[in-house]
């Protein structure tokens, strides 16, 4: 696992400190480092999808490529160790296409919009256009996708418009639903359910090619899989694919306003371990609920009862004049309801 | 999910697995034991590799992976449900909704769709039989080619050619029951070549394949007995002196990549013979692992001794029962010939293979998706570095050869490293194997030393059938290239090839005659690699799927702007595939329509604008139509 938290006492020896040109400037980073570390070190801005700060690099959307002195392709920044005397360049012809491309064809299959600032600004910035690609494909009936076998070519209706990935959302539980819609399959939800957080297992990757997607097993409902509701998926998940319930039902009914947003941060109640909350309240009431990544305690990992056990709360008197506003829906989580 | 294993599953799944030892891996009735000590972590989790024989097995039994059956599998290996269906759902010839007990796999790959595969589909379709569309089977010397894939007591077989008598005989006496198509009545290269001067070839056609006394009359196990003999350091500086290069695509000399691995400190080593041929238009493993089975064991052996394992692994495609079937049959028989095991030919170096079957994924031909593959993963590549010598197969220092690579190493230390190395060229020393399909006069596998031309290896197998010069020839493989007419001359080498821009790949020479239709291969070739895309980087998931829908546009007259744009399209999309792609096969994928464009001419493209038969649309006269 890669996770470093920020702030603990360093215990391991002093590194070897390693030299690495990063776009003509020499930087030194500590053996172990990764081209990404060098390249935040020298302050060089370099797009990321599927790395996160608390997962295990998977390397697998290449946005964040380089090109490296003697290699014959591009490499992957952020999973790839720096070695004394790497030559890496950032702002080639090469890398930027390579980048541009990258975002333009997740963005003419993926729904983006909800991606985080950051995403858009390198689209922004990278002249992303995924209406090259033409006329993408309608939204497809749900489960179709779940259903294709790998390497049994089905034949798209019209072959010649953009295949993207848009379907129903999936809400099969309480507490949170999967948009795949918006998924570009950056493997981080899999990887916090499984060995870098949760060891829980509930999804995996299912299906090759442009037919992979996120799955439990045969498709069946949370409900029925192994998820344990720790919400950590949905924690690290970079593009709104997984969200809580009550933000998703706020969205659709045009409520949700981050600019109405605070964030108070406080220590999770239930047990003695101690995770740091971040409440995020709008109206008065908590609408979702996160850790900090670099947490010593979480990793910005959290288990359901710290996550969704939030109800208790907000639990009012009825005739409490500050209680929520008239008509909102109740979209309390409840771990009872999700735990059956 | 709470079903369970239906008895032919538990069956199934027990007779590879062992039965069940405790309620806590399987066993029905829970023992006193049981309900003071509980199983699992890491030791069972320790057989996760059998993971891929047990869901053939369940494939086997049922022609399905139920539900009930896969939980079943995951209690017996400690594996989550979701990560075996994640596998399951990897492999085309594994099948998660219940479907009939036999289906067929028709190729419609290249060599097949030029000898009529779509009228054998439409024909086996309107017979009620289930049909699935096929990649190259590996077959395209008797094209069109069929694979059964069967369910119950019977075993896969492939039908190649398919001709329209064996079409309707299979239908009469009912594909359905017990069709013996067996492949191997039909014409072979070897015996219409001249015999002569063939080094690994040499037995094919003249040995029993299935006897081990007979493949010693023939000069097996020879080489075996020198390596012994003289030990791992003469057989590596053997190895060196010839300078063998690894012929799998990428040109790895072969005693580097040795010597690395036998140097490695940590332990255990492992040896992988790759024999998951899968390019389109390649056949030359399989026709050596179905004549010359030993032969693949021997050499196996010799590498795995020289670089310090105890262990072995034979990784074939899932679509080869009958080179299966010989393999298996060869281990056997050397074990108990006392040529694999503790104490091989009683020198003591311990030594033992094991085979494993793909089950329909191109992927898993690339060494490291292979070894995800063979440790009961999804076959998704690994990022490189570290190179397998270092961290392979289950994360040891592993050495991987394909079967063309390791059947040199016999006859190099046959004659000698330095006699060996005088074949060929300079920088391409030794005989090399070539798959002949398409409009040849006698499609097969032939022998050629390095340095030979296109041109005389086509003319070696008869030459183009209609007498004229080709089209086109598809040289090295759907990650190859197309070579133009005015071509030919060009040396097989891998220096003239990298010179050139050409790659000799896996040895593929397609050739295309006058009546082909190369947009039509194009997009057969796209198709292909959007499939076997494992799907996990974003240049090679999304980059094929574009790459085809342009090629369609192009094909449709309905183009986004002009021709001129789609082509740039088109560029701009193999840039990033060839540059950002994890693997080979996003930064090959569009070599081949990429050369056709360029020199070619297909969809209008390059120089060769004139060229006739070709001719797309422009988007106005689309429009107008
Ligand atoms: S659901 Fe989210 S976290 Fe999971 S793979 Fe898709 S985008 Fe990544
Ligand atoms: S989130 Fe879970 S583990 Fe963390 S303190 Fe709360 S109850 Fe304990
Ligand atoms: S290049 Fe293609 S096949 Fe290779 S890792 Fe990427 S998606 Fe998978
Ligand atoms: S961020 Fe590096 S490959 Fe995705
Ligand atoms: S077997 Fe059909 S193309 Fe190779």
């Amino acid at each position: 696992m890669a996770v470093r938290p920020l702030g603990a006492v360093p215990l391991e020896p002093p590194r070897r400190l390693l030299t690495v040109t990063v776009d003509g400037a020499e930087t030194r980073v500590p053996e172990g480092a990764t081209i990404l570390d060098a390249c935040r070190a020298n302050a060089v801005d370099t797009p990321t999808l599927c790395y996160a700060d608390n997962l295990t690099p998977v390397n697998a959307c290449r946005v964040c490529v380089v090109e490296v002195e003697g290699s014959r392709t591009l490499v992957p920044a952020c999973s790839r160790t720096a070695e004394d005397g790497m030559v890496v360049s950032t702002d080639t012809d090469r890398v930027r296409h390579s980048r541009t491309l990258v975002m333009e064809f997740l963005a003419s299959s993926v729904e983006m919009d909800l991606t985080n600032a950051d995403v858009h600004r390198w689209m922004a910035e990278y002249e992303v256009h995924p209406e090259r690609f033409g006329a993408q494909m309608p939204e497809l009936p749900a489960d179709e996708r779940d259903r294709r076998d790998p390497g049994h070519h089905h034949e798209p209706l019209d072959p010649t418009v953009a295949e993207g990935v848009a379907q129903p959302v999936k809400i099969d539980n309480e507490l949170y639903v999967r948009d795949y819609s918006r998924c570009i399959l950056c493997y981080k939800c899999v990887e916090a359910c499984g060995v870098d957080a949760q060891n829980t297992f509930a999804i995996a990757v299912a299906g090759r090619g442009f037919d992979a997607r996120i799955s439990t097993e045969y498709a069946v409902p949370l409900d029925e899989s192994a998820c344990v509701y720790c919400g950590n998926c949905i924690g690290v998940c970079p593009t709104g694919a997984l969200m809580f319930r009550s933000e998703h039902e706020m969205r659709e009914d045009g409520s949700w306003d981050e600019q109405q947003q605070t964030v108070t941060n406080t220590i999770c109640p239930y047990c003695g371990v101690g995770c740091e909350l971040e409440l995020h309240v709008q109206d008065n009431e908590i609408v979702k609920v996160t850790s900090p990544w670099d947490h010593s305690v979480t990793n910005g990992h959290l288990c359901i009862k710290g996550r969704f056990g939030f109800a208790y709360v907000q639990s009012r008197r009825e005739d409490d004049p500050t209680r929520r506003r008239a008509g909102a829906r109740d979209r309390r989580g409840s771990s009872e309801s999700a735990s059956d | 999910m709470q079903a369970g294993p239906s008895a032919a599953e538990r069956a199934a799944v027990d007779e590879l697995l062992g039965p069940p030892t405790s309620a806590w891996d399987g066993a029905l009735e829970r023992s006193e034991f049981d309900h003071r000590v509980a199983r699992g972590g890491a030791d069972a989790r320790g057989d996760r590799d059998l993971l891929l024989p047990a869901l053939h097995a369940l494939q086997g039994a049922a022609g399905w992976i139920s539900p009930g059956g896969m939980n079943y599998v995951c209690e017996r290996l400690t594996v989550p449900p979701a990560e075996a269906y994640g596998v399951a759902t990897f492999y085309a010839m594994f099948s998660v909704e219940e479907r009939p007990p036999t289906v067929v796999h028709v190729c419609d790959d290249l060599a097949c769709r030029r000898a009529g595969a779509e009228t054998v589909i439409d024909r086996l379709r309107s017979d009620d039989a289930t049909v699935v569309a096929s990649p190259c089977l590996g077959l395209c010397e008797r094209a069109p080619a069929l694979l059964l894939q069967r369910a119950g007591d019977q075993v896969d077989s492939a039908l190649a050619p398919v001709t329209d008598d064996a079409l309707e005989g299979l239908i009469r006496d009912g594909v359905w029951g017990d069709a013996d198509a067996g492949p191997e009545s039909a014409p072979q290269a070897w015996e219409a070549a001249s015999r002569e001067g063939l080094r690994l070839l040499r037995r094919i056609g003249a040995v029993d394949p299935s006897s081990i006394d007979d493949y010693r009359a023939h000069g097996g196990y020879e080489a075996l007995r020198l390596a012994l003999e003289h030990g791992p350091e003469w057989t590596l500086r053997e190895v060196t002196d010839s300078k063998l290069m690894g012929r799998g695509g990428a040109a790895f000399p072969t005693g580097v990549k040795w010597k690395a691995v036998a140097e490695q400190p940590v332990r255990p080593h492992y040896f992988v013979c790759n024999a998951d041929e899968s390019e389109p238009g390649t056949f030359k493993d399989r026709v050596v692992m179905e004549q010359d089975p030993f032969a693949v064991i021997e050499a196996l052996t010799i590498a795995g001794i020289t670089t310090g394992c105890e262990r072995g692994y034979v990784y074939i495609r899932g679509e080869y029962p009958l080179a299966t079937e010989r393999l298996v049959h060869a281990i056997e028989e050397a074990r108990r010939h006392g040529f694999l095991g503790d104490d091989v030919f009683g020198h003591g170096a311990a030594f033992d293979v094991e085979l494993r079957r793909g089950a329909g994924a191109y992927i898993c031909g690339e060494e490291t998706a292979l070894f995800n593959s063979l440790e009961g993963k999804r076959g998704e590549p690994r990022n490189k570095p570290p190179f397998p010598v270092q961290r392979g197969l289950f994360g040891k220092p592993t050495g991987i050869n394909n079967v063309e690579t390791l059947i040199n190493v016999l006859e190099l230390l046959r004659i000698g490293g330095r006699a060996y190395a005088g074949i060929g060229t300079e920088g391409s020393t030794g005989p090399r194997l070539f798959c002949l399909s398409g409009d040849v006069a006698a499609p097969g596998v032939y022998e050629h030393p390095h340095g030979v031309t296109l041109r005389e290896v086509i003319d070696a197998s008869g030459g183009v059938r209609d007498g004229r010069a080709p089209k086109a020839v598809l040289l090295g493989g759907a990650a190859g290239g197309f070579v133009g007419p005015d071509r030919l001359d060009v040396r097989l080498t891998f220096e003239d090839a990298r010179e050139g821009g050409y790659t000799l790949g896996s040895g593929v020479v397609m050739v295309f005659g006058d009546s082909a239709d190369l947009s039509d291969t194009c997009l057969r070739i796209a198709r292909f690699f959007r499939d076997e895309s494992c799907g996990q980087c974003v240049p090679c998931r999304v980059g094929t799927v574009r790459q085809e829908e342009a090629l369609h546009r192009l094909v449709q007259g309905r183009t986004l702007g002009s021709r001129a744009d789609e082509l740039a399209l088109l560029e701009d999309v193999a840039r990033v595939m060839r540059d950002a792609s994890i693997c080979g096969l996003g930064q090959t994928a569009a070599n081949a329509v990429q050369s056709a464009i360029a020199s070619l001419g297909v969809f209008g493209g390059g120089e060769a604008d004139a060229l006739e038969g070709e001719a797309v649309p422009t988007r106005t006269e689309a429009q107008e139509s």
